[in-house]
């Protein structure tokens, strides 16, 4: 046995951390809180107010700007025909919604902190284990500090989302600004450009493909914590699912997860569309 | 003094150069303190004076530190220990913006994988320098347009680079170094990467634009050849130190070392050697016959031979003045091929 003198209470301490964060931080927790469930709400409620055919009607209209294909515009239209046809539209809505804030959330954060990352090791190299850390640790165990802080809802439900599925996009986007070719940083000191020249006119528009293919990945992870994320009171497909397996229905559950698969796949193809269009400026395919 | 002067630069690249720098002021060289410390010696204690208007070339094997040395004419890398005078002005005392400004307006740089920026279009990258300026844009597309037009690019400002040869991505990026019209054109094995052809047609390229432009260009080769077609001067690099500095015809008659005579070995001598080199000086004229053909000074060895062979005699030579400065015989001329 390890002698119980040595053992190091760290889980009290994180309760008393936990504790004075809600005694002395509770409103502005709270003010936070509900700045973001506006925006979900009203979010939510566009995305389901609006009539199923005009939805997919914009699906296509933006899978072809994304890929200039007619085959794929027309591919994703059906797709999400086919989660309407499971009778799961609304559900779906809610989900899209949920993921929508989710993930722009995890960019609006990702990106620069992927940026600051590229820019000085040492905060590379005390991000690097965080980061390791948001992704292989179970949701549950910081979904119950989530759910002390917010208590039930769609709020903890985005920020669970937020921290499994913001590691992608910080990860690329600092890879990104990193592969920049060398020689072509130098071009650039050479002639004079500041950092800050440098980060927005070389280092961010060559590091673009990378972080669409890190957006991309946070989307589809985002889509995929929605089943965790009904469990702690988020509505939408995930709910289906659970409600599946609670009660032993086969059927529904299956429904729901297709359901989830096309939305995740709809949201792929427009993300690796715009993935490819990003690596050259759109003028050479046209001129060439 | 000098338009540019280096003063004993010493370059130790590591963690802890302060060490190895006192070693290599004691006289260690690069070998024994990378053995010792782990450091590398980039540039071991250069010194050089360029003028302004000459195009001087640093010559030297790879990795003997001529990158390094030319990076520390706009600061790119900063010495360990030594000074960098442009002008007269300590460009090591400038502050990170004062830097920027001189890079800005006074230099332009061409690279050997030519450093062009990827997302853009020629234009584009012509106009960066003038961008980075904060010119307006209409300023820097009209002279980003004439470069092109003047580096042979007519037609293509809106192609990307990879859409380009070789050879035409390094004429954007002569065009883009061009473009914002600095006093000194920093050139690091500019063509080394070019197929022979292209590499030929850039150094004439760059040899016309010069006698237009009048610039003060180093230019950084592993190509003798080239260093002989293109410097007015020329400095040899081995192992981070300055072995020679001299003009093309001293580098080739005086080569101070093994080091210099291995690159001069295989050169083309004709090409290079001059009629001033080669010719008995005299200071009158009266064993000169009338008869003789008369040569310019400058005249190379390959152009004097068919004069050499078509006369009997010796040849005059004469300056830019039309003055008679010396007298060289055939025996000369064949005895400096074969030499
Ligand atoms: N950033 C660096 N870090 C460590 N060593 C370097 C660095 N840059 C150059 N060196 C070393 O300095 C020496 C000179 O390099 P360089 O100036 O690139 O040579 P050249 O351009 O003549 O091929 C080489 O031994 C090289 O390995
Ligand atoms: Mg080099």
């Amino acid at each position: 046995m390890f002698p119980e003198k040595l053992n190091v209470p760290l889980g009290k301490w994180v309760n008393r951390f936990v504790d004075w964060l809600v005694v002395n931080y509770g409103d502005g927790f709270e003010a936070f809180a509900d700045s973001l469930l506006t925006v979900l709400v009203w979010l939510e409620h566009i995305l389901r107010g609006t009539p199923w055919w005009i939805m997919v009607i914009a699906i296509a209209v933006i899978g072809f700007h994304a890929s200039r294909s007619w085959k794929i515009a027309a591919g994703l239209a059906i797709a999400m025909i086919a989660i309407g046809t499971l009778g799961l539209w609304d559900k779906a809505m809610q989900t899209l919604a949920l993921m929508i804030v989710a993930t722009s959330l995890s960019v609006i954060i990702g990106v620069p902190v992927g940026i600051a990352m590229a820019l000085s090791n040492r905060l590379r190299a005390v991000m690097l284990p965080i980061l390791d850390t948001m992704q292989t640790m179970p949701s549950f165990v910081y979904l119950i500090p989530a759910l002390m802080l917010f208590g039930l809802g769609k709020v903890p439900a985005i920020l669970a989302t937020v921290i499994y599925a913001a590691p992608p996009v910080i990860r690329l986007t600092d890879l990104g600004i990193r592969l920049v070719d060398r020689e072509v940083l130098e071009a650039s000191r050479s002639f004079g450009a500041s950092r800050r020249q440098i980060l927005w006119k070389v280092q961010l528009p060559l590091a673009l493909p990378n972080i669409m293919a890190g957006i991309n990945q946070t989307t589809m992870m985002s889509i995929s914590m929605v089943v965790i994320a009904s469990m702690i009171g988020a509505r939408g497909l995930g709910e289906r699912v659970l409600m599946g397996i609670q009660r032993l229905d086969v059927g529904a559950g299956m429904e729901a997860g297709i359901a989830i698969v096309l939305l995740a796949v709809v949201f792929d193809r427009i993300g690796q569309a715009y993935g490819k269009r990003s690596q050259r400026s759109p003028l050479a395919e046209d001129k060439s | 003094m000098s338009y540019i002067e280096i003063r004993n630069i010493f370059k130790i690249f590591g963690p802890d150069p302060q060490t190895a720098l006192q070693m290599a002021k004691a006289g260690a060289d690069k070998d024994e303190i990378l053995a010792k410390t782990g450091h590398t010696v980039g540039l071991h204690d250069v010194s050089l004076s360029i003028e302004r208007g000459e195009t001087f070339v640093v010559m030297g094997l790879s990795g003997s530190g001529k990158s390094t040395l030319i990076r520390h004419l706009n600061r790119l890398i900063d010495p360990t220990s030594g000074e960098v005078l442009f002008d007269g002005t300590d460009i090591l005392a400038m502050s990170i913006s004062e830097l920027n400004a001189f890079r800005r307006k006074r230099l332009g740089m061409v690279f050997q994988r030519f450093g062009l920026l990827p997302h853009r279009n020629v234009i584009n990258n012509v106009a960066y320098g003038l961008e980075i300026q904060g010119q307006d844009r209409k300023t820097r597309e009209d002279a980003a347009r004439n470069w092109i037009e003047r580096v042979g690019l007519g037609g293509y400002e809106d192609k990307f680079p990879d859409q380009l040869s070789g050879g035409m991505q390094q004429r954007v990026g002569l065009a883009r170094a061009l473009a914002t019209d600095p006093e000194v054109l920093l050139m690091d094995e500019a063509f080394s990467a070019l197929d022979p052809l292209i590499r030929n047609d850039m150094q004439d390229e760059l040899v016309k634009l010069q006698g237009e432009l009048h610039k003060t260009i180093v230019f950084i080769t592993h190509d003798l050849d080239e260093a002989l077609k293109l410097g007015d001067r020329i400095a040899i690099l081995k192992d981070g130190k300055l072995i020679q500095t001299g003009r093309p015809e001293e580098i080739i008659m005086h080569p101070a070392d093994n080091y210099v005579r291995a690159f001069t070995r295989d050169v083309n001598r004709s090409r290079v050697l001059r009629a001033r080199t080669l010719m008995q000086p005299i200071s009158d004229d009266d064993n000169i016959n009338a008869s003789w053909p008369r040569i310019a000074d400058d005249m190379r060895l390959e152009d004097i031979l068919p004069v050499a062979l078509a006369t009997n005699g010796s040849m005059s030579v004469i300056d830019g003045q039309e003055k008679l400065i010396g007298i060289l015989s055939k025996e000369q001329v064949i005895a400096a091929l074969v030499a």
